[in-house]
């Protein structure tokens, strides 16, 4: 690639970050306020206790533990998907890679809040690192939220080098053709970046080696996360198949969350020319590869159940195939497999609009099925004197969206530190054959080639 | 003693001078190449390329398992929990914990490596240029004595250099 293409391509890339437009500050700010509406609610949940919730006797896990299986959900979209697009050397992946990533970084830090927002008293969470305790009391190492908890943070940390590390290249560049403080906060976080052979080929060598690494590490978060229920003897929890079902939903969410988000991100910061149609193809592909998955777990999941008949089980089963559960479940079918089948199978639909719509769905579909797989369980436990029912009070849902506000709050801020696509991994994927094609052409003007 | 460099347009004409200087007696470890992007496909972006760091990582998952091992088991053992049945030190769950503890030593392992071989974070070296950030490749030789100047500046004058820049 020649300096005026490399010129063009930095500039298209850096605009965001270094120009701010008014847009930005308004979406900040709108932003910004439902976040702090949320943090409010949860100080408030906090005063007043839990109770302020729907959660009740019987049913203690309901939607912040239905949003907490979610973005842990997400976060498989990133690191997982551009681990896996690495290691097989996809060259399309590489303007995908870094909007993916983000997804991962802070889907699981907002992932990860909602065991604490769940928690009556939240200043006690340290209580799950493990330490020498003088309460006499040591973290289980049998109990699944002890797991979850060295599972998420060795994704989040994996997942936060994974990110960093291809980006110092990136700031580098930033520092280069910056002045004033800009400069120096580039300056500390490029930590002297200078383009080596050396240092290029060290870079790329941690960055496979992370590849390989964060594939079992993300496969093992989520199978974690689904032992928080089938660990347990509840109806339609107790299942061997939850792991991979989950692992399976999380990828199908994730890439749905990745479609949508990298559609705004072409609209919102003109990045046509990066984010290109055969994208969304490719990822609308994957997307339909996982839908048929999902189907097919579900199917199995149900089936065994059905057969079985048990009769508590049975009781969960109908209730969300016929029983009050029901809407939910069939809204779940539609956006999950319904929608996403024909927009994605049929080559003529699979547009970028056809794939947002489906990804829509498929976001819906999955927060769905995790309030299905929690709530209806906890609801006709295996003693029916327990028996109760749940329904969401404003708190809950007033966190719930400020979660959503704040991933965009979050993602909207990071795209002002760093650019969204990464740059250099873009120049070495772009025009590979005009390379070649220029390599020849100077040989023979060196008199290399007769 | 004086650094001498030049910046080339494309990876062909860094390759050429690259050639050049070697020609002109200067060693390959003398000779400092840069750019904005991985270069693996030309002689003077395939230097360096071996690393040990894959064992290293190996080494990093060694230890995290050990430190798994060794923090689940003597911890159960010093604070035995007594729960339906299972052994107090039980294996089977503290497997998730050493699998976790696992693959993080190896990416800490991979990081450190990398830190320590790429010289991360350290200075700019003294002829760093920011034209590199423009899609410049630095040729460059970072001591050269008074009777060597010329012929580093010849070499890159042949090969299409588009500034020639000294440093003292």
């Amino acid at each position: 690639m020649n300096p005026e293409t490399d010129n063009r391509l930095a500039d298209d890339l850096l605009r965001p970050v270094l120009h701010t437009s008014r847009g930005f500050y308004i979406a900040v700010a709108l932003f910004s306020s439902i976040v702090l509406c949320g943090a409010a609610t949860w100080g408030y949940q906090i005063y007043y206790g839990i109770g302020v919730t729907g959660y009740n006797w019987p049913v203690f896990w309901a939607f912040h533990e239905t949003n907490f299986v979610f973005w842990i959900g997400i976060s498989h979209a990133g690191t997982l998907i551009s681990a896996i697009l690495r290691i097989v050397n996809a060259t399309w992946r590489r303007p995908v890679t870094r909007c993916a990533e983000v997804i991962t970084a802070f889907a699981l830090m907002i992932g990860a809040m909602f065991p604490l927002i769940h928690l009556g008293r939240p200043w006690l969470a340290w209580w799950l690192i493990p330490y020498p305790s003088e309460r006499g009391l040591w973290p289980n190492y049998r109990s699944p939220l002890v797991w979850d908890f060295f599972a998420i943070n060795t994704y989040l940390t994996a997942s936060l080098l994974f990110l960093i590390l291809p980006a110092l290249p990136d700031f580098a560049l930033i520092r280069d053709r910056t002045t004033g403080w800009r400069k120096r906060v580039y300056s500390i976080l490029s930590m002297g970046w200078h383009g080596t052979p050396k240092q290029w080929h060290r870079l790329e060598s941690a960055m496979h080696i992370m590849a390989l690494a964060i594939i079992p590490i993300a496969v093992s978060v989520h199978t974690i996360v689904s032992f928080d229920f089938s660990m347990a003897l509840v109806p339609m929890w107790h299942s061997t198949i939850f792991g991979p079902y989950f692992v399976a939903g999380a990828i199908f969410s994730g890439i749905a969350a990745l479609i949508i988000v990298m559609a705004l991100l072409r609209k919102l910061l003109h990045l046509e020319a990066y984010l290109l149609p055969l994208h969304f193809q490719n990822l609308g592909k994957l997307m339909l590869t996982m839908s048929l998955l999902w189907g097919y777990f579900v199917f199995n999941e149900r089936l065994t159940i059905w057969y079985g008949n048990s009769p508590h089980e049975m009781t969960v089963f109908w209730s969300t195939q016929t029983g009050k559960y029901a809407p939910l479940f069939w809204t779940m079918v539609l956006c999950n497999f319904v929608i996403p089948f024909p927009l994605l199978t049929i080559k003529r639909l699979r547009s970028i609009t056809a794939t947002v719509i489906a990804s829509c769905g498929v976001v819906v579909g999955m927060w769905l099925e995790r309030f299905l797989i929690i709530v209806p369980s906890l609801s006709r436990k295996a003693a029916s004197f327990s028996w109760g029912s749940y329904t969401p009070r404003w708190p809950e849902i007033v966190i719930m969206v400020a979660s959503f506000a704040g991933m965009a709050l979050l993602y909207l801020l990071f795209s002002k530190l760093m650019p969204i696509i990464s740059i250099w991994e873009l120049k070495v994927g772009q025009h590979p054959q005009i390379k070649s094609a220029a390599k020849v052409q100077d040989a023979e003007a060196a008199g290399e080639l007769v | 003693m004086t650094a001498i460099y030049g910046l080339y347009a494309t990876p062909n004409s860094a390759q050429r001078a690259f050639d050049k200087l070697r020609a002109a007696g200067i060693s390959e470890k003398e000779i400092v190449v840069m750019s904005s992007e991985p270069l693996e496909e030309y002689a003077f972006g395939s230097r360096d390329r071996q690393t040990i760091m894959p064992w290293i990582a190996v080494l990093g998952a060694a230890t995290g398992l050990a430190v798994a091992y060794l923090l689940t088991s003597l911890t159960q053992r010093a604070w035995a929990i007594n729960t339906g049945g299972m052994p107090i030190v039980s294996n089977y769950t503290n497997l998730i914990i050493m699998f976790e503890l696992t693959m993080l030593g190896a990416v800490f392992a991979t990081v450190l490596t990398l830190m320590k071989t790429a010289r991360l974070p350290g200075r700019l070296p003294k002829f760093y240029d920011p034209e590199i950030s423009r899609g410049k490749i630095l040729v460059g030789v970072g001591r050269v004595d008074g009777s060597r100047v010329a012929s580093v500046e010849a070499a890159f004058q042949s090969t299409g250099v588009e500034t020639i820049k000294t440093v003292q």
